[in-house]
């Protein structure tokens, strides 16, 4: 009797669709305020996950998180190099640092700006002074009526507004092994891959050197041409990594702690929670380009070494030698991201904010698609009262509803997950990466949608089928 | 037996088989003072090779009796059995599979699937029997033939007219060779010409020697088709007319 199932649900087409839309709902919804939640608790790993190399992290025992920064005494490091089991030991600075940015608009554009392009924005009409969206225009209109709410231009457009200070994270890679810093490889083009857009690690050797993050450096210099490949006219990675290089000729620096620091290298970091511009340098500078204190290393990152039989000690058991022999914090990646992701659960309200938004979803999906399915039942009651009657037992009844559920279920569920995998796919960028939408979908986000889509179609199919368990056949005769 | 009810026991003459048997039925809707009393000791046979209808007012438990004959509705109180299987004494497991083998049903309102076409409509009752969806369909679509609705097998009931969907119907109502036949105003729905059609159509190709047809109508222009004739009225049995040529002569 299948078929006879599938046949009357298809066979309205309107009702059909209006359950599968409101499973589509839900499914989508809730994958898809789930993988912004996954992807945004992904960010506030960035930095353990952009880290290669190491097994361990070592810190402060009060340390919760990644970005909690709590200074260690530079001598932890030789007490954890002295830890049995630890291969070697080298020190990274993180810090959230404020650059002062130098540059002059005027030579970046002529140097990074296409002649053409160049001469076009030089004739053409200036720009609005006060650039506004459809959302700022709306909030205007409950602004107060006095005072300036305008938005402050782009600085390109203003050379006034040059000279301002931004926040950066800033990293201190170790001096000699540059564990901590991006694979050094270029991110495209032939040979090993790595994250480096223009100049190599190497390149932090230099005096006063730093690299930035691309998606960092478009913030610091905004206008500045360093945007990601243009779509119109198609423009070739070549062709950007040539923006980029040029831009790097040009000698853009910026100051920090009144410091000069000179950009030689442009490389891909993963986008962090705080999304503030990357800057990688060396360990010793990093400390000059911060105010000086007592106590400046943050963490250290550590190898386990081989036990005698030539086989690698697990980083469980040399992080439990160092949080022991040192009272310090130790933890693998693994670990340390985790602690870093509960903290965020249980100190921040991102789970709850994006929990309601998941049930509303849920809620939603199953008012639509239950209401609709049960209408659909109740609108075919005669016909599952004629069934009845010419003989198919209750059993055969349910099994139709509940193969009509599951159809839809199916139906919806992956149109739903079609849907945000599809959105997903289109919020990165042309390389696969991230852009300012936190999006990531983990495996098990799909049965936890696929649980929440069977729940609400049993829910759904259950009222139906009790309405149709206690229908008498005789409702056939009744016209 | 109720005391207001007629003692009159139906006194059929020696003959064909009985097909159904009813014996002081009694049926109650509703409760305290909405009690409305369906079906007030009904006694009644109905013969096999007979079609037999069973006529009287709206309200007056036509409906009623016939549901209870089929085995879709519980009487309060006494007996029918239907080729001697007493229905009324079987579980609901047991009623399902007896009427699935053995009753067929034709409804006023026809209770076509839509979404189907003719001849799946008319395979359900296969289906229901375990048959798969191709056997089915070809057996549905021998009997769609066999009743002038070769060219109509693949339509869908939006497709038929009231006539045609109502021979759907009763090649639904036969497809699996039922002993018993019920119908429910099959008429009603009609014009006059095209019910007197659907009933000739019943009389045609139901009306066998080893099967009873059980039709309840109020519709006076198509009792000429009956065998016999139950009159009913309030809840009751009022007078049973033979008209068979046999049964008149015995």
């Amino acid at each position: 009797m299948s078929w006879i199932a599938i046949k009357m649900l298809v066979g309205d087409r309107a009702k059909f669709l209006g359950i599968v839309i409101g499973l589509t709902f839900a499914a989508a919804l809730i994958t898809q305020q789930g993988s912004i939640f996954c992807g945004l608790m992904l960010r506030t790993c960035a930095l353990i996950s952009d880290v290669t190399g190491a097994d361990l992290w070592v810190m402060d025992p009060g340390v919760r998180f990644v970005d909690d920064v709590k200074p260690m005494l530079e001598s932890n490091l030789d007490r954890v190099r002295g830890v049995n089991g630890v291969k070697w030991a080298v020190p990274l600075y993180k810090g959230n640092g404020r650059a002062k940015l130098t540059f002059d608009p005027g030579d970046i554009k002529a140097a990074t700006y296409p002649p053409d392009v160049l001469r076009r924005e030089r004739e053409g009409p200036p720009r609005s002074p006060s650039p506004s969206n459809v959302f700022t225009k709306g909030l205007d209109l409950f602004a107060p009526a006095s005072g300036d709410f305008s938005t402050p231009p782009p600085r390109w457009y203003d050379p006034a507004e040059v000279n301002v200070v931004e926040s950066v994270i800033l990293l201190g890679v170790d001096d000699s092994s540059m564990v901590g810093a991006p694979p050094g490889g270029p991110v495209i083009g032939p040979g090993e891959r790595g994250r480096m857009w223009v100049g190599t690690l190497e390149d932090l050797r230099r005096p006063e050197s730093i690299v930035i993050d691309r998606v960092g450096l478009r913030k610091l210099f905004p206008g500045c041409h360093l945007e990601e490949p243009f779509a119109d006219p198609p423009e070739s990675d070549e062709a950007y990594v040539a923006r980029l290089r040029a831009f790097l000729r040009s000698a853009p620096e910026i100051e920090m702690n009144d410091r000069r620091a000179v950009i030689v290298g442009v490389c891909e970091a993963t986008r962090s929670f705080q999304s503030s511009p990357v800057v990688y340098t060396l360990y010793s500078r990093a400390k000059r380009f911060m105010p000086m204190e007592r106590k400046m290393l943050t963490f250290i990152l550590a190898q386990t070494a081989d036990d005698e039989g030539g086989k690698k000690l697990p980083p469980e058991i040399v992080a439990e030698r160092i949080r022991r022999a040192t009272g310090l914090g130790a933890w693998t990646s693994e670990n340390f991201t985790y602690r870093t992701i509960k903290y965020y659960l249980i100190y921040t309200g991102i789970p709850i904010n994006f929990g309601i938004t998941v049930f509303l979803g849920f809620l939603v999906g199953t008012a639509i698609a239950g209401q609709t399915f049960y209408n659909f039942t109740i609108e075919n009651i005669k016909q599952f009262g004629s069934l009845k009657a010419m003989g198919a037992s209750n059993g055969r009844i349910v099994a139709m509803i509940l193969l009509q559920a599951a159809v839809v279920g199916a139906i919806g569920y992956g149109i739903g997950v079609g849907l945000s995998t599809l959105f997903g796919f289109k919020t990165l960028d042309r390389w696969g990466n991230p852009t300012e939408l936190a999006y990531f979908t983990p495996w098990q986000l799909l049965p936890i949608t696929a649980a929440a889509i069977v729940f609400i179609c049993v829910l759904a199919s259950l009222v139906s089928v009790q309405r149709v368990v206690r229908l008498e056949p005789a409702v056939v005769f009744r016209s | 037996m109720p005391a207001d009810a007629p003692p009159k026991a139906d006194s059929s003459p020696a003959g064909p088989s009985v097909a159904v048997r009813v014996r002081g039925l009694t049926k109650h809707f509703g409760r305290g003072d909405q009690l409305v009393k369906a079906l007030d000791g009904v006694d009644l046979d109905l013969y096999s090779g007979q079609m037999s209808l069973i006529v009287g007012p709206s309200g007056c438990g036509k409906t009623t009796l016939l549901s209870v004959i089929a085995g879709i509705l519980d009487a309060d109180e006494g007996e029918v059995a239907v080729f001697d299987e007493a229905i009324t004494k079987m579980g609901d497991r047991a009623k399902t599979r007896f009427r699935a083998r053995r009753i067929g049903f034709v409804f006023q309102q026809y209770n076509l699937l839509p979404a189907l076409t003719a001849a799946e409509n008319a395979s359900i009752p296969l289906v229901i029997a375990g048959w798969k969806k191709g056997p089915a369909v070809a057996k549905a679509s021998e009997v769609l033939a066999s009743i002038g609705m070769a060219k109509k097998v693949g339509s869908l009931p939006s497709q038929l007219s009231g006539g045609q969907m109502q021979r759907v119907a009763i090649a639904r109502a036969l497809v699996h060779d039922p002993q018993l036949l019920v119908c429910d105003e099959p008429t009603a729905a009609l014009d006059h010409e095209t019910g007197l059609t659907v009933m000739e159509l019943l009389r045609e190709s139901a009306v066998r020697s080893d099967r009873a047809v059980v039709v309840v109508t109020h519709d006076n222009r198509v009792f000429h088709f009956g065998d016999r004739i139950a009159h009913m009225d309030d809840g009751r049995v009022d007078k049973v007319e033979d008209r068979a040529p046999d049964r008149s002569a015995a």
